[in-house]
């Protein structure tokens, strides 16, 4: 048992500077985060190639195992579960991304208002992001969607709701301490607008960790939109969500395990590429964060 | 201390005030009357206007949003539009269950996240290390939901070694009937607690006084367990404060997959059966004990360790 001292012994120093996508593939665990990344983006391309229709129903097909026709075999309406796993990936990504922009943006222009704004502002945008993130998440979710009724647009409500926070706190602490740096008061004094200073200056220097952040975090939006259609309360039938599928397959989970093989299989694959490469991330370009 | 709890105090206070002014917006701004609602279609007019007076909602909504406070302040946090029953009564005979569940959760959680988090650390940059590292955060990633279906379809379904419905009566059966969805929902929570206690460990380490520890020849074992330890573990605790209260909720998906009754079943069917009352008192009921758990972690951490207080207090 020993106690290593030296902080500074972190293997990622030895590593000559190298390209940045050469730097992460070099890391095993970006270079998995990669390919898991990569299949699901696949699968959501060739969706298309596949013969059979994502919501066709062939009530003589029903509870198909897996065969040379059906791969991953078929649903209780007899559709093919393959095809409706390559769809889910459509929506998991556009809808993991789309959110996340979503709530990226929301996450700046409140972090970088509160911090540039007033302290009493600043003050009330604190509390209000304190309040949002004192709700626990899966009842904010329940609770968001109840009153919207189910739908896409609540899943996108609730991750900008749960990840935004995070975001604008970061954004906020990230400008309060560029704000009173001795370049930016050289800028003003320069005749600099807060326009100016606030996309040549701050923008450029606090997207970084927060773009890593926010990769870190689309297993939890991936997770969020399946959790809410496994419930029934997010994408709606009969569109292919991974969620929907496992919502469809768990009332027949005894006599036909393959719908929610077919289900879980890619929600943990995409789950895991995107941590990975999220770690890989964070160890590559900021080893400040790398030491929390 | 008493300043930095006082603080801390207000603090939580306000943010309950805020998530319960949100919570009734919310309520406010559904469509549709809730007298009607909860009446149906075919009330007559009459009735659906005495139940408007009864409930408030003819009042102006600054009136309404203070009676609001004022019923939960007293613990009114109205009634169940099914049974009738006032909805704090049907939380509390539903907590039970899932406390049981929550503490089943932890234990699966703690020990192996604790023993993990110091291998790790002690260790740093070996084989062990790496796959606990990697192994943590995939338990973080995976959602609960999905590794609650696959424990059921393999270990009750398949193997049959475990019942898959219900919370079962007697010590051995609950204990029995617990297991599955405790490692379903602590699974992720042995991962925060790893990575946490590892960095905290390292942290440590490479304070001066462990230094000084070292310089006067302490044997490497007592100094981790006397002086690293011991103050490493304090994140920890936050960590599983935060913990608590998200698998409150977070229970919902382990309680329906393997069917057994709790806060989540509750919420879960109060929303299929648009039986608002239940919805948002649980929302409310979670998010004061998410809070106050998160205050207690807080203070008892300012109680232990002095600095704590100091940078904060002031």
């Amino acid at each position: 048992m020993t106690l290593h001292t030296d902080p500074a012994a972190a293997p990622s120093r030895r590593t000559k500077p190298r390209g940045a996508l050469a730097r992460l593939v070099a890391d095993p665990l970006g270079a998995l985060g990669l390919t898991l990344i990569a299949l699901t983006v696949l699968g959501a391309a060739l969706a298309g190639l596949s013969p059979h229709s994502p919501t066709g129903l062939s009530p003589l097909d029903r509870f198909s195992g897996p065969t040379a026709e059906f791969w991953l075999g078929t649903d209780n309406l007899g559709r093919d579960l393959f095809t409706r796993v390559l769809y889910g990936a459509r929506v998991a990504l556009a809808l993991s991304i789309g959110a996340t922009a979503l709530a990226l943006v929301f996450g700046l222009v409140t972090g970088v208002a509160a911090g540039f704004g007033p302290r009493w502002a600043d003050n009330i945008l604190l509390l209000i992001l304190d309040a949002m993130k004192s709700v626990p998440t899966v009842m904010l979710a329940l609770v968001l969607v109840t009153f919207t009724g189910p739908s896409l647009w609540a899943v996108v409500l609730v991750v900008v709701l749960v990840n935004g926070p995070a975001y604008a706190r970061m954004a906020r602490t990230q400008t309060l301490a560029i704000r009173n740096a001795d370049y930016i008061e050289a800028e003003r004094s320069l005749g600099a607008g807060g326009a100016r200073i606030v996309f040549a200056h701050v923008l450029p220097n606090i997207l970084g960790p927060i773009l890593i952040l926010a990769a870190m975090d689309i297993p939890i939006v991936v997770g969020i939109e399946a959790g809410l259609s496994f419930l029934g309360l997010g994408v709606r039938p009969p569109a292919p969500s991974w969620g929907t599928i496992l919502y469809d397959g768990f009332s027949y989970i005894r006599d036909s395990a393959w719908m929610v093989i077919a289900g879980g299989i890619p929600i943990v694959i995409t789950a895991l590429g995107f941590t990975f490469l999220g770690e890989a991330l964070r160890d590559t370009f900021d080893p400040k964060l790398a030491k929390r | 201390m008493l300043s930095y709890g006082l603080k801390r105090l207000g603090l939580s206070v306000a943010v309950v005030v805020i998530v319960i002014a949100a919570l009734f917006v919310m309520i406010y701004a559904v469509p549709g009357d809730p007298a009607r609602v909860a009446l149906g279609p075919r009330a007559s007019d009459a009735l659906v206007a005495e139940l408007r007076a009864r409930l408030g909602l003819d009042l102006p909504i600054w009136s309404q949003i203070l009676r609001f406070y004022g019923s939960i302040l007293q613990g009114d946090l109205g009634r169940d539009v099914i049974s009738g029953a006032p909805v704090l009564k049907v939380i509390l005979a539903q907590l039970p269950d899932t406390l049981r569940l929550v503490g089943g959760a932890m234990l699966v959680a703690v020990v192996p996240g604790i023993v993990l988090g110091v291998i790790s650390a002690t260790h740093r940059g070996s084989a062990i290390d790496r796959l606990t590292s990697v192994l943590s955060v995939s338990v973080m990633a995976v959602p609960s939901f999905v590794i609650a279906i696959y424990l059921l379809l393999i270990f009750s379904i398949n193997l049959g070694w475990f019942p898959a419905i219900g919370a079962g009566q007697g010590f051995w059966d609950v204990a029995h009937r617990l297991v599955l969805p405790s490692l379903a929902l602590g699974l992720a929570w042995i991962g925060y607690t790893a990575r946490i206690l590892r960095a905290s460990m390292l942290e440590v380490t490479g304070q001066s006084h462990v230094r000084t520890a070292r310089a006067f020849g302490i044997s490497d074992r007592r100094i981790m367990y006397d002086y690293v330890l011991r103050i490493a573990i304090l994140p920890t605790i936050t960590v599983l404060g935060l913990g608590i209260g998200q698998m409150l909720s977070g229970a919902v998906f382990a309680e329906i997959v393997f069917g057994r009754p709790g806060i989540g079943k509750l919420v879960y069917d109060a929303i299929l059966a648009r039986n608002y009352p239940v919805v948002t008192g649980t929302v409310l009921f979670t998010t004061v004990f998410f809070v106050a758990v998160n205050l207690a972690a807080d203070l008892l951490i300012a109680w232990l360790d002095p600095r704590v207080r100091h940078d904060l207090a002031h």
